[in-house]
């Protein structure tokens, strides 16, 4: 068994890369280009409202590129998580970005699109049979919380992907997946061990991040070999070191030694790292344990209103020591004034400069700020609620009284006219469970086209 | 006794959410023997990483050593769910501060 090379451009598609470090990725001949677009990380809102967090033209610039280098040299690329977090908006958005961009490039191949959004009944189905269980320290799921979830997605392992390069596709965009996995697909398949190829796909789907300086909008290059795997940048900026790339493998983990995913788990606590030449490291010892059920990754979110907020600013002095109770006249004043109109809403408070940064788990708490940045945020039922208690509250914390006041024109600095903003829906985290399945396939369905 | 500051000992130390709701904090030691000198110390516990972040030790999930990497890493549960009522920080990676007041002390 040979070498294979995998080209991972950037962390996330839609973040970018030099032209030069992905030329001169595409000069080493891969066999492979892989790149995951997606997330949990910008919260809840994106899953819900179908939005990708990736902006359209960012995520085009890169795809064009990819496409055509794909395409010319008769390599797979594999997208996962299109959209960024993997629903059938998020997918829908890539796919019409990638048959653009094959229309005007008068680009051919055959494209796989995979789905990953799942639907509710069959959620509620596995409840029902006890396969559902929560991911760490998560609330048990109820029937409740699948009727209240807008949209579920789950995470697909490697053999969906697998699947796909199978059926012949070229260019493969699936919806929300592990995030190794468009890296490992087209190893495995091969016939490399799913434990290297997991690890290394791990090591690549951040892109750059992994080298030093690391950088989430740069190339890495992964070659996988009989019993190990390298990983190297291709900007001559960069270089990857034993503890950039070991470094990496902890990154947004809890357990480095033991990575659960799709169908197992990643056991690495004897995983060795050694630097094979200047800027490049071999890894060898990384092993798949798989598991005895297979179980995907659910991740659902509800909605929880419309959120407004304004923002300001406080340089007295006595209004900073006097804070607390400002906010508590401010939260009366409120409660007080729409009392007949029964709104539901929720009213926070960040003050920047006094735990804005931290809340809970600021363990400084005895500075004294010398100015407050303030945030007045309200979420509602609807969007005009919203905008009413915020509009309300900023109008009262403005000329409310406090002990010891001596700047009676006004409390606070605003930076901005208007000084309120819309902040749209919001929306919640509410599942995030495993699911066991029959199949790695059963929850995500294939498509083919030829493009 | 004599300390050292964690961040002479470092040279990474930060935060990150690792899924929605866990924190995760990573420590990378500049190299194998002050990775040994801070785990030698025995002050790497689920007790401190309480301390510092004025949680109960219940909250810190997960305390492992990757001597690969030279790193000590804590995981604790998020005070809010991404995104949640209160949060201040969406991504998490901005909640390390407490870990550069850390000091080693030498045990010889």
């Amino acid at each position: 068994m040979g070498e294979m090379r995998v080209l991972s451009p950037t962390a996330i598609l839609g973040y970018g890369f030099p032209l030069d470090s992905f030329k001169e990725g595409m000069k080493r001949k891969p066999h492979a280009i892989a790149v995951d677009a997606g997330s949990t990380d910008p919260g809840p809102y994106y899953l819900g409202a179908g939005v990708p967090f990736t902006d359209r033209n960012s995520v085009k610039r890169d795809l064009e590129i990819l496409l055509e280098a794909a395409v010319a040299n008769g390599i797979p690329l594999l997208i996962g998580s299109a959209g960024g977090s993997g629903g059938e908006p998020h997918l829908k958005r890539d796919t019409e970005l990638v048959r653009e961009i094959a229309a005007a490039k008068g680009l051919h191949f055959r494209l796989a699109l995979i789905h990953a959004e799942i639907d509710r009944e069959k959620v509620k189905a596995a409840l029902g049979t006890g396969k559902i269980t929560p991911l760490g320290p998560v609330p048990l799921l109820t029937e409740e919380d699948i009727d209240q979830s807008v949209r579920i997605v789950g995470q697909m392992g490697i053999e969906p992907l697998v699947g796909a390069l199978e059926a012949g596709a070229q260019v493969v965009l699936a919806g929300r997946a592990y995030d190794p996995s468009v890296f490992a697909a087209p190893l495995v398949r091969q016939g490399y061990r799913p434990g290297p190829a997991i690890h290394l796909g791990k090591i690549l789907e951040c892109g750059a991040i992994a080298a030093t300086p690391g950088s989430g909008s740069d190339c890495l290059l992964g070659t996988i070999g009989a019993g190990y795997f390298e990983v190297e940048p291709l900007n001559p900026m960069r270089r990857c070191t034993v503890t950039s790339v070991a470094a990496h493998t902890l990154y947004e983990k809890s357990d480095p030694l033991y990575l659960p995913l799709p169908g197992g788990c990643l056991e690495l606590k004897n995983a060795e790292f050694e630097q094979a030449a200047e800027g490049r490291v071999r890894v060898t010892g990384s092993k798949l344990i798989p598991s005895q059920k297979y179980s995907v990754k659910l991740e659902g979110v509800k909605k929880a209103g419309f959120r407004a907020v304004t923002i300001a600013g406080c340089r007295d002095p006595v209004m900073i020591k006097e804070i607390d109770l400002v906010v508590e006249t401010v939260r009366e004043r409120v409660k007080d004034n729409f009392a007949s109109a029964a709104y539901k809403y929720l009213l926070d408070f960040k003050f920047y400069g006094k735990n804005g940064v931290m809340g809970l788990l600021e363990p400084e708490r005895s500075i004294v700020p010398h100015e407050l940045g303030i945030i007045i945020e309200a979420v509602g039922e609807s969007q005009a609620i919203a905008d009413t208690i915020c509009g309300f509250a900023r109008s009262t914390m403005l000329h409310c009284s406090y002990p010891g006041r001596v700047a009676t024109a006004g409390n606070l600095a605003f930076p901005y006219s208007p000084s309120d903003f819309k902040g749209g829906e919001v929306y919640r985290f509410n599942i995030y469970h495993l699911m066991e399945v029959n199949d790695p396939f059963e929850l995500f369905p294939l498509e083919i086209f030829n493009i | 006794m004599k300390k050292v500051k964690i961040t002479e000992l470092a040279e990474v130390i930060r935060s990150k959410n690792s899924g929605p709701y866990e924190l995760t904090l990573d420590i990378i030691f500049k190299n194998r023997k002050f990775f040994k000198l801070a785990r030698h110390s025995g002050i790497f516990r689920k007790e401190l990483y309480a301390r510092l972040y004025n949680i109960s030790v219940e909250q810190v999930l997960d305390l492992v050593e990757f001597e690969q990497a030279n790193a000590i890493k804590a995981t604790i549960v998020r005070p809010v769910v991404s995104g949640g009522q209160g949060e201040t920080d969406v991504y998490g990676a901005q909640q390390h501060a407490p870990l550069l007041s850390i000091e080693v002390p030498i045990v010889t």
